[in-house]
């Protein structure tokens, strides 16, 4: 187990290191950070001067090789375009991706299971098939125009909800919260559905199709046989043995949702790490953008390591066929 | 599991329906405002760009401003002249009895810091400066700037030049602008101490900055007396934020809502002319292009450069690309820059036939094809213009392909002249012809003629450009930048395109005043 986890942990390493690299190889297409920092106004010999200062001129290794001593050391500069420490900026507004994710996820597990049983239980009922055909929206239309969407008609026509930004937060102890506040846990309300719908249509679809799969199989029609309840059967075996699967995938969403919330918090200014990185790019602010990929690949790492573990952990299987092949 | 956290989802539910959104009718003298980007730093003087400056505006105060009209006027200093026996020298009187938001004393001192701060190296301001050879108080109320040169226009690059005080510098260690080598956040990046009529009250970078009146500040009281400032940077967001009633003013509207958002009760929207005109521009020295079709360069004949003026259907991209909302012009300035004229300003009738025949006279009877380069995030609908004109060139046979991308990447093509045929804007801060001249006419130098792209040199012009830097007679000198301009004319280094419009949408009760260089002043603003 131990040697298993070590060995994970030197993959992951290594991956983090390739995605620096790539990245870094990646951020001289974006363009040139000079261009934005300085105004119209400077000269060829100042943008030059910056450009030596910034150690811009430097070869893409040595640039690369500078980048991965600092941040082995927890140094990720300045950024360019705030002139804030980057990792006070990413952890700055790491809480507001956080708390959007967990709501996001949370609502997509829940509404997601809850409408797969459903459907899965009621094939041919009318409500399922309303259900199923509009889980095609979440499926097939952008996030973008989703966003857009609910802002037209809860902000702007209805005015029940807030169309932009977090609201009023709590801070406590550097970590600033809209949980606490009504007008916080509102201006949640529509990101989470926005960033939500897609995973939870995800989740309905295959909750659905693994809950009919079960269904199927011998040992329900055992119990049926035996006369057990329909609720034990559905909820005490069928959904059990659906949900095994449907926690990796969520498990897996999970990173998704955290690094794809880039076009949910532009639509709704929301300020979070997504937000800061988009505004990144645009003005070529290569510290902030370095250390975000880093930070992704941290996440998607952390959390393919975690869902390793559970494997080894949850399912005798593995254990089994791991120690009798290592002999 | 389950019904816990449907419990958790009802009552987030609940609690949206039940409260509602939009907050009760904002009190007449706060102001929400929203805008399509945040200040990048407080400090005055680390970058020179629109949102800072208008930021600063509010906090910070120069020594002199202008109107809306673009007319210079007093601000900290109330008189200023050149010293009499020496040309090379301005004065400044400064207004008595101002105070900075901690209680400071505002003093000549001051003034003669923040000019020699404005002149460090870390700083993005120094350019307008480069002529400054010393700053000296003569008394507590008098200050003089001494020049390379003479310089009659100096004054006019001192409207975006913020004051600082000293002491509270030298108290913070921030005697410098933000030096991005160093791994250390500058106390002045998140604070700030101006004499400005606001002062700064909390600021979250990139969320929102609060300001409210500062009850010391030597003019009128203001009818606005809090501002709550909120960058929401996607476009139907921001119309959206304005039509719920969560903002009161929305600084860059789309053109495709204007017309939506003046049909809308209870919002206005005004328009004005910004100081920004967009232009195509070509290689016009190279001997081969980079991307052309054919072996020579077309643009280096006067012929084809008449042919694409010719080409051009300037008031089709005003109503189709730009909805009506730009001014169509014939030369490469604003009106209210100094040199303007309406004959500069006319342009002439597209004419295809008179075009495919010039290209014919040319030696190009096929017409040829190469790179057109536009930025697509820096200019009001910059890539349709752009493919608006590809279209028009192609009527007339030249194939343009279109390579957008971003301000990033399309910038430093031309700071490096790497490009055969480009789109760019630009704007002019001192509202003077000579800054157009010395970066883009002037022979591509270390110092002159960054953003001359064209390659375009002309021995003649960079003698007059450098002359108008000293001619103290105004007269001799318009009679100069004229000349200048017929020779631009004459040789169509530009293809000016239309001057940009700007629009603001606010709630009805509000007045507040374009501003050409859309620096919209909370001070200025009227609530009834």
């Amino acid at each position: 187990m131990l040697t298993f986890i070590v060995q994970r942990l030197f993959q992951a390493v290594l991956v983090m290191l390739v995605v620096a690299l790539v990245a870094f190889s990646l951020f001289r297409f974006v363009g040139d950070p000079v261009a934005t920092m300085l105004g119209q106004e400077a000269t060829v010999a100042d943008r030059e001067a910056l450009r030596d200062r910034l150690g811009l001129n430097d070869p893409i290794a040595a640039q690369f090789g500078r980048f991965v001593v600092n941040a082995a050391q927890g140094e990720f500069g300045i950024s360019y375009r705030l002139q804030q420490p980057v990792l006070e900026l990413i952890l700055e507004r790491l809480p507001a991706t956080l708390e959007l994710a967990f709501v996001s996820g949370v609502l997509a597990f829940v509404f997601g299971v809850v409408l797969g049983i459903y459907t899965a239980l009621r094939r041919d009922g009318v409500l399922s098939n309303i259900i199923m055909t509009t889980s095609l929206i979440g499926v097939s239309l952008p996030t973008f125009l989703i966003g857009v969407l609910l802002i037209w008609v809860f902000a702007v026509e209805l005015q029940w909800l807030p169309s932009f930004g977090r609201g009023e937060v709590v801070d406590i102890g550097g970590w600033k919260t809209g949980f606490l506040t009504v007008n916080g846990l509102q201006s949640l309300i529509l990101p989470a559905i926005t960033l939500g719908l897609y995973q939870m249509t995800l989740i309905m679809r295959l909750v659905r199709a693994e809950m009919l799969e079960v269904l199927r199989t011998d040992y329900i029609k055992f119990a049926r046989a035996r006369g057990l309840t329909d609720r034990a059967i559905n909820f005490g075996h069928a959904l059990k043995n659906t949900l095994v699967p449907v926690i990796t995938i969520t498990g897996l969403q999970l990173g998704s949702i955290i690094a794809f919330a880039i076009i949910t918090e532009t639509v709704f200014q929301w300020p979070g790490v997504g937000f800061l990185f988009i505004n990144s790019i645009q003005f070529v602010d290569v510290p902030v953008m370095a250390a975000y990929l880093i930070f992704i690949a941290l996440v998607f790492v952390t959390i393919n390591l975690i869902v390793d573990i559970l494997y080894f952990v949850v399912d005798p299987r593995l254990r089994v066929e791991r120690s009798t092949g290592g002999g | 599991m389950k019904r816990p956290a449907l419990g958790l989802a009802a009552a987030l539910i609940a609690g949206g329906f039940l409260a509602t959104a939009a907050s009760p009718a904002a009190m007449a003298e706060t102001l929400r405002w929203a805008r399509s980007g945040d200040a990048l730093t407080m400090d005055p003087h680390s970058q020179n760009e629109g949102p800072t400056n208008t930021m600063h505006h509010h906090i910070y105060e120069t020594l002199v401003t202008r109107d809306n009209d673009g007319v210079l006027i007093p601000r900290l200093a109330t008189e200023w002249s050149i010293k009499e026996g020496d040309p090379t020298t301005w004065v400044f009187e400064l207004r008595q009895g101002i105070k900075f938001h901690d209680g400071a004393d505002f003093t000549a001192e001051d003034v003669v810091f923040s000019i020699n701060r404005v002149l460090e190296d870390t700083s993005d301001f120094k350019g307008l400066h480069a002529a400054v050879e010393g700053v000296t108080a003569v008394d507590d109320d008098t200050v003089e700037i001494k020049l390379s040169g003479p310089s009659p226009l100096y004054p006019n690059n001192l409207t975006n030049t913020f004051m600082m005080d000293k002491g509270w510098a030298e108290a913070n260690n921030v005697t410098k602008p933000q030096d991005f080598a160093n791994n250390e956040e500058s106390f002045a990046v998140r604070n700030a101490n101006g004499t400005g009529p606001y002062r700064l009250d909390s600021r979250d970078p990139g969320v929102k900055t609060e300001m409210s009146y500062f009850d010391g500040h030597w003019d009128d009281k203001p009818d606005v007396t809090k501002i709550i400032y909120t960058p929401i940077k996607e476009n139907a967001t921001r119309v959206a934020a304005l039509l719920s009633g969560e903002v009161d003013f929305v600084q860059d509207v789309p053109v495709q809502d204007i017309e939506r958002l003046s049909g809308t009760d209870g919002i206005k929207v005004t328009r004005g002319p910004e100081n920004r005109t967009i232009f195509f521009a070509y290689d016009m020295a190279s001997e081969k292009l980079r991307s052309a079709s054919v072996d020579d360069n077309p643009f280096t004949k006067p012929e084809v450069r008449e042919a694409l003026a010719l080409a051009l259907d300037r008031e089709a991209i005003q109503k189709v690309v730009m909805r009506g909302e730009s001014i169509p012009t014939g030369v490469q300035m604003p009106p209210f820059v100094n040199g303007w004229t309406e004959e500069l300003d006319k342009y002439e009738a597209p004419n295809t036939d008179r075009a495919k025949e010039l290209l014919a006279a040319a030696g190009y009877p096929d017409g040829f094809s190469v790179d057109l380069n536009c930025p697509n995030d820096r200019y009001i609908n910059d890539e349709a213009i752009c493919q608006a004109f590809v279209g028009m060139l192609a009527r007339v046979g030249v194939t343009a392909n279109l390579v957008s991308q971003s301000k990033t990447l399309h910038f430093p093509l031309i700071q490096n002249r790497e490009t055969d045929f480009y789109l760019l804007g630009w704007g002019v801060p001192p509202f003077d012809s000579s800054y157009i001249f010395n970066f883009l006419v002037h022979t591509k130098g270390d110092a002159l003629g960054g953003w001359n792209g064209s390659g375009y040199s002309n021995a003649d012009l960079d003698t007059k450009i450098k002359a108008i830097e000293i001619e103290v007679d105004l007269e001799k000198r318009n009679a100069i930048i004229a000349e200048i301009w017929d020779q631009i004319q004459e040789d169509r280094i530009f293809l000016a395109v239309h001057n940009q419009v700007l629009a603001y949408a606010m709630k009805d009760n509000i007045s507040i005043a374009v501003d050409p260089e859309n620096q919209a002043e909370m001070y200025f603003t009227k609530v009834e």
